[in-house]
């Protein structure tokens, strides 16, 4: 068999920020289908396979999660510059979701707060330096590089994430049916 | 007196309207819904949302505020003008705290419905992430004023139909806001009352009534499995 003539696999590749995994989970959720999603497509990157960096050009990189540290802001320009495709994935990386609520906070007043009132009255506030620094909001991806695509949920549904998947990679418009579509 | 006497065009469609009423009653009326935000049946046009922006003889204005007049063509299912109204949607995400997953009326909200409707994927403006406070001194009701749009309807219902004057606008511009009429300030400390229409009117989350809230299921709610478009209008405005 010439091995040669098969078409070549669409590059999948997945990141997270500061997310729950829920999408994640919710990529897992289109059950059997990722058998039919594997015959035309190959995992990269992604907290799936382990792969922390993407080895070649990524067709669709599917990222969820927000801005909320210096790591995040570094791992999403770095997966932007590999991916042809950007599509951020759920509340958080649409629109900050979840971890923005500490956004009517000041940083230093919560880190103060949640680390700082120890009984002995000294402050445990983290301090490694290998811990990246918390940005001083929280912040939706499309702030700081170009998004291609948005699928909106908390987390979206396995049959919405299938559904865009099957239009992108079918070379359709992507577009939710409306029970797909939700905010939450 | 002939058709063209009593009725206008809609996308093409001719609507029949009685004298007095304005473009999006006639239009609902007759069966054909019109994104809107602010307006509401019971209550004078207000004109504030413009998310009912339709064309009239070539000319945009909102369709709330417009009378209906014989003859005229009016478009309001066109992409360009589901485009103004996307924006118009985004802007009003942005400037308020719509964190929908932990919000009560999701699933229920006429903001997130539209959204829904319109296909509002994201935000795409830097969001303003304001802070605006929550006033839970109410026994049976709490207002979060991070998710009120100031269509001010709970400011025409208290006014018009309870005559109790509770809710207000003041400031001016992006320094807008809904004030209580309480020496307080706090609600708890008005005759605001779960019988009010004011209770009632809210379409986003900022008006909520205490101790039912996530009553209903995800796969229940209102706007769950139909879009705003098709259940308001079973829903007889008129």
């Amino acid at each position: 068999m010439n091995t040669s003539s098969a078409p070549r696999k669409i590059r999948i590749a997945t990141a997270t920020l500061g997310g729950c995994f829920g999408c994640h989970m919710s990529l897992l959720d289109i059950d059997e289908r990722l058998l039919a999603l594997v015959e035309i497509a190959e995992l990269d990157r992604s907290p799936l396979t382990d792969i922390k960096h993407c080895g070649a050009k990524i067709d669709i990189g599917l990222i969820e999660g927000a801005l909320c540290n210096a790591e995040n802001v570094h791992v999403l320009r770095e997966f932007r510059a590999n991916c042809k495709f950007l599509v951020a994935v759920g509340a958080c990386a649409i629109n900050g979701g979840l971890p923005a609520q500490r956004n009517r906070f000041d940083v230093g007043d919560i880190l103060s707060k949640v680390y700082g009132d120890a009984p002995d009255g000294r402050s445990r506030v983290p301090d490694d330096p290998e811990l990246p620094l918390l940005l001083d909001k929280v912040y939706p991806i499309h702030d700081v590089v170009r998004v291609d695509y948005f699928i909106p949920g908390c987390p979206p549904s396995g049959d919405a994430l299938w559904k865009f998947l099957t239009d992108l990679i079918g070379g359709r418009t992507p577009r939710l049916d409306y029970p797909q579509f939700h905010f939450d | 007196m002939s058709d063209s006497d009593s009725s206008f065009t809609l996308d093409g469609r001719i609507i029949a309207f009685a004298p007095g009423q304005t473009i999006l009653a006639a239009a609902t009326a007759a069966g054909v819904y019109i994104p809107h935000l602010c307006a509401h049946p019971d209550f004078p046009p207000h004109g504030s949302c413009k998310l009912c922006t339709v064309t009239v003889n070539g000319r945009d204005g909102s369709a709330c505020t417009i009378q209906a007049a014989p003859g005229q063509e009016v478009r309001s299912d066109t992409p360009e003008l589901h485009e103004i109204r996307r924006v118009l949607l985004q802007m009003l995400f942005v400037e308020g705290n719509h964190f929908c997953p932990g919000c009560e009326k999701s699933g229920r909200c006429k903001l997130q419905a539209l959204a829904y409707e319109i296909e509002m994927l994201s935000p795409h403006f830097v969001q303003f992430f304001p802070h605006r406070e929550i006033d839970a001194s109410h026994p049976e009701f709490f207002l979060d004023f991070n998710r009120c749009i100031m269509c001010e309807l709970c400011v025409r219902a208290s006014r018009d139909v309870d005559g109790k004057n509770i809710f207000a606008l003041a400031g001016r511009g992006r320094e807008s806001h809904i004030i209580v009429n309480s020496p307080s300030g706090k609600l708890g400390d008005t005759d605001f009352a779960a019988t009010d229409k004011a209770a009632e009117v809210c379409p986003v989350g900022a008006i909520l009534r205490k101790e039912i809230g996530f009553a209903t299921p995800i796969g229940a709610r209102l706007y769950d499995h139909a879009p705003i478009s098709r259940v308001d209008l079973a829903g007889q405005e008129k």
